[in-house]
């Protein structure tokens, strides 16, 4: 069986129930060496990465989306199904690594005989074998070799040589299977297959009563109707304080660096535009947006640990009955979850739900989750209207927190009163077996976070603060009248006219303008405001300027109004981008830009002219 | 597969915390319900595994928590519907 060591790379993809432990293990293979992108013509993303066999062999290796079966429910197994039958623009893969869950053979084995049917050369990876042992589960591995007549390999993903007998594996000249016979299968023959699974697994597997399953008492408390919200509460409660304390904290220390760098260049350069243009609108632009990024990747280290431990689908089942009050299924919460952080991967992961109009609703009202770019307009703007009250103030921040998860679910609401074909919407999801989260893959997920969000800061945020310190400095032609810098420049005129739309709901010119740059990017909304009120120094001191001005010459229904046009308007064009994208169509993107746009500036409306007569009498 | 089975109720009406045998499963002529079932059986709702609801939603027992071998999934009470299971004693 063994052969010379070829040169030419083996392309080899990773097949795999959900949960089988298969994105651990290609963390484990390839490291930091993956790119991560989209399959041709659909938004699943597609993992590719590549390693060494042991002889030295170089493998590149796919990592296939997550697959129950080859008879695809979900777009994601749809792509896996396509490729490895040939029937996508990929290539079709030299080999197959089937990982399977040791702990589970039950389960997970009968992908593997639905995979032997399509001919490709295929091993089984046997993962977690680690936690097996741990679970008194005893596996015959060579006689489960047999009896399936592949090669069988013991994996453990979490350790670092867990996967060095794959790698040894790999350098074996594997055969096919045979001739492609595999076709979508009926229920006949999935009952005929999962008897071929009973009698090998039974064959193989010894295991105890699984009446103790340790997992099960865990599922008793924590989805108790009464003490599993009780733990689910205080779960959210600790996830939201480390974002904003830990985030603080982290956020202030960027702060002081960019400062420094700010100081830097001032008593190096000699003053001008050059100068205006690197400290006021590059240094002092960027480093307004990175501060969020400790927020950011918080809430991610959570959402993500708390994905894998197994917890989070738990709490999904806990909030479905509640959420499908709202004509949504459990399966939003996840992707709602993330939707705090930012709306963009909150989209994305809408694509684990299978219902499409589930799906569509949840992207339609992801914006309305009070995402980390909001923070520091609401920070601002509370901080203005309690100065001496810290509870109030905190108070009346949970309550914007809350107002848009309220607005989410009226929306979710009316979308599904609207839609008459309101056929019974699918859970079906799979509760895992709890884990330890397995930090390699912890520290893979945040570093893929936080390139998306510096590639975002590097070209649209950069891009976008080039232009507003332009717009600010070249005087418009037309407006010759005396007065600040700022009022004669271009985005002087711009606020003027847009001054018009936006006088009903209580906007003055600084505020219609600084919502230009805000709908590219929410987060530059306060820096465009201290360049609008022609404000200097850094951001620390910027912050303290306009809290006092907004403090002592807006009108209480203007704060109030700006604060409700935050928590509903449609912002940030990476969302508009990013929910074309996911559902592929133009129409849906301007619907959820329309409604967002109506809502806010309706309840900006309301509340300035109410409050208005309200603060006159 | 649609045999009378004695005994024999919906998965979605086993009372919580009781074990049960799966007896059958009710083929549907609905080509939606047809994936559901299929994907049931692939789930290892088959003949013969046993089944238990570890939790239930409260008031209209929506959704369920289903433990079939080494898994636990949540389904929708139309789901469970589908899978026929004799109680055990």
């Amino acid at each position: 069986m063994e052969a010379p060591v070829p040169k030419q790379p083996l392309r080899i993809a990773l097949l795999g129930n959900p949960n089988c432990g298969k994105t651990a293990l290609f963390n484990l293979l390839t490291g930091s060496r993956q790119k991560v992108a989209n399959y041709a013509g659909v938004t699943v993303e597609r993992k590719e990465g590549v390693f060494r066999t042991t002889a030295g062999r170089q493998v590149s290796v796919l990592d296939l989306p997550g697959a129950y079966s080859l008879n695809a429910l979900s777009g994601d197994e749809a792509v896996t199904r396509d490729v490895i039958t040939g029937h996508s623009q990929e290539v079709l893969p030299d080999l197959l690594v089937c990982v399977v869950d040791a702990t589970n053979l039950r389960l997970h084995l009968r992908l593997v005989l639905e995979a032997r049917r399509l001919g490709l050369p295929l091993v089984v990876a046997l993962n977690k074998m680690d936690r097996a042992r741990q679970l008194g589960i005893h596996i015959d591995t060579s006689r489960l070799a047999r009896e399936l007549n592949l090669y069988v390999t013991e994996t453990v993903s979490v350790h670092t040589h867990g996967a060095d007998t794959l790698r040894e594996l790999l350098d074996k000249n594997l055969p096919s299977t045979g001739p492609s016979t595999w076709r979508e299968s009926g229920i006949e023959q999935v009952i005929a297959t999962q008897h071929d699974v009973l009698r090998i697994f039974q064959s193989v597997v010894t295991e105890p009563a699984i009446d103790k399953d340790p997992s099960d008492r865990m599922d008793r408390f924590l989805m108790h109707p009464v003490w599993g919200f009780a733990v689910l509460a205080v779960v959210l409660f600790l996830t939201f304080m480390a974002v904003f304390s830990g985030g603080a904290v982290l956020s202030d220390i960027i702060e002081e660096g960019f400062g420094a760098v700010a100081a830097l260049v001032e008593a190096h350069m000699d003053e001008g535009l050059l100068r205006g243009l690197l400290v006021e609108g590059i240094i002092g632009g960027v480093g307004g947006v990175i501060v969020f990024l400790p927020q950011i990747l918080i809430l991610f280290l959570f959402i993500l640990a708390l994905e894998s431990s197994g917890y989070l689908p738990r709490a999904a089942f806990l909030l479905d009955r509640p959420m499908s009050a709202a004509g949504l299924s459990g399966r939003s919460f996840i992707p709602l979850l993330s939707s705090f952080a930012c709306a963009i991967p909150g989209i994305m992961a809408t694509r684990t739900i299978s219902h499409w109009r589930d799906r569509l609703t949840t992207i339609l009202i992801a914006p309305l989750m009070a995402c980390s770019a909001r923070i520091p307009v609401y920070t601002l703007l509370v901080a203005a209207l309690f100065p001496d009250d810290a509870v109030s103030a905190a108070l009346v921040m949970v309550g914007l927190y809350i107002l848009g998860i309220v607005a989410a679910m009226t929306v979710a609401w009316v979308i599904k009163s609207t839609d008459k074909d309101h056929a019974r919407s699918p859970l079906m999801m799979e509760l895992p077996a709890y884990q330890w989260p397995d930090v390699r893959s912890l520290v893979i997920g945040l570093w893929e976070r936080a390139m998306i969000f510096l590639r975002r800061v590097g070209t649209i945020i950069l891009a976008i603060t080039i232009v507003m310190w332009a717009l600010y400095t070249i005087p418009s032609p037309r407006r010759t009248a005396d007065g600040a810098p700022v009022e004669r420049s271009l985005a002087g005129e711009l606020g003027h006219a847009l001054h018009h739309v936006f006088a009903p709901i209580g906007f003055n010119e600084q505020i219609s303008f600084a919502l230009v740059p805000g709908m590219a990017a929410r987060e530059v909304v306060v820096s465009a405001l201290g360049t609008a009120y022609a404000m200097q120094g850094d951001e620390g001191e910027v912050d303290e300027q306009l809290r006092e001005r907004i403090t002592n010459e807006w009108p209480l229904a203007t704060k109030l109004s700006l604060l409700l046009w935050m928590v509903f308007a449609p912002q940030c064009l990476s969302t508009f981008a990013v929910v074309k994208r996911e559902t592929g169509s133009w129409k849906q993107m301007w619907i959820m830009g329309g409604y967002l746009f109506a809502l806010a500036y309706l309840a900006s409306f309301i509340t300035y002219q109410l409050t208005t007569v309200l603060t006159a009498s | 597969m649609e045999q009378e089975n004695m005994g024999a109720i919906g998965l979605d009406r086993l009372p919580e915390d009781q074990w049960a045998t799966v007896s059958d499963v009710t083929v549907p002529t609905d080509a939606t319900d047809r994936g559901l079932v299929l994907r049931l059986l692939e789930l290892g709702f088959v003949p013969g595994e046993r089944v238990r609801v570890v939790r239930e939603g409260r008031t209209v027992r929506e959704p369920l928590a289903v433990r079939v071998g080494h898994t636990t999934f949540a389904l929708r009470r139309h789901e469970a519907a589908f899978i026929r299971v004799i109680p055990a004693e």
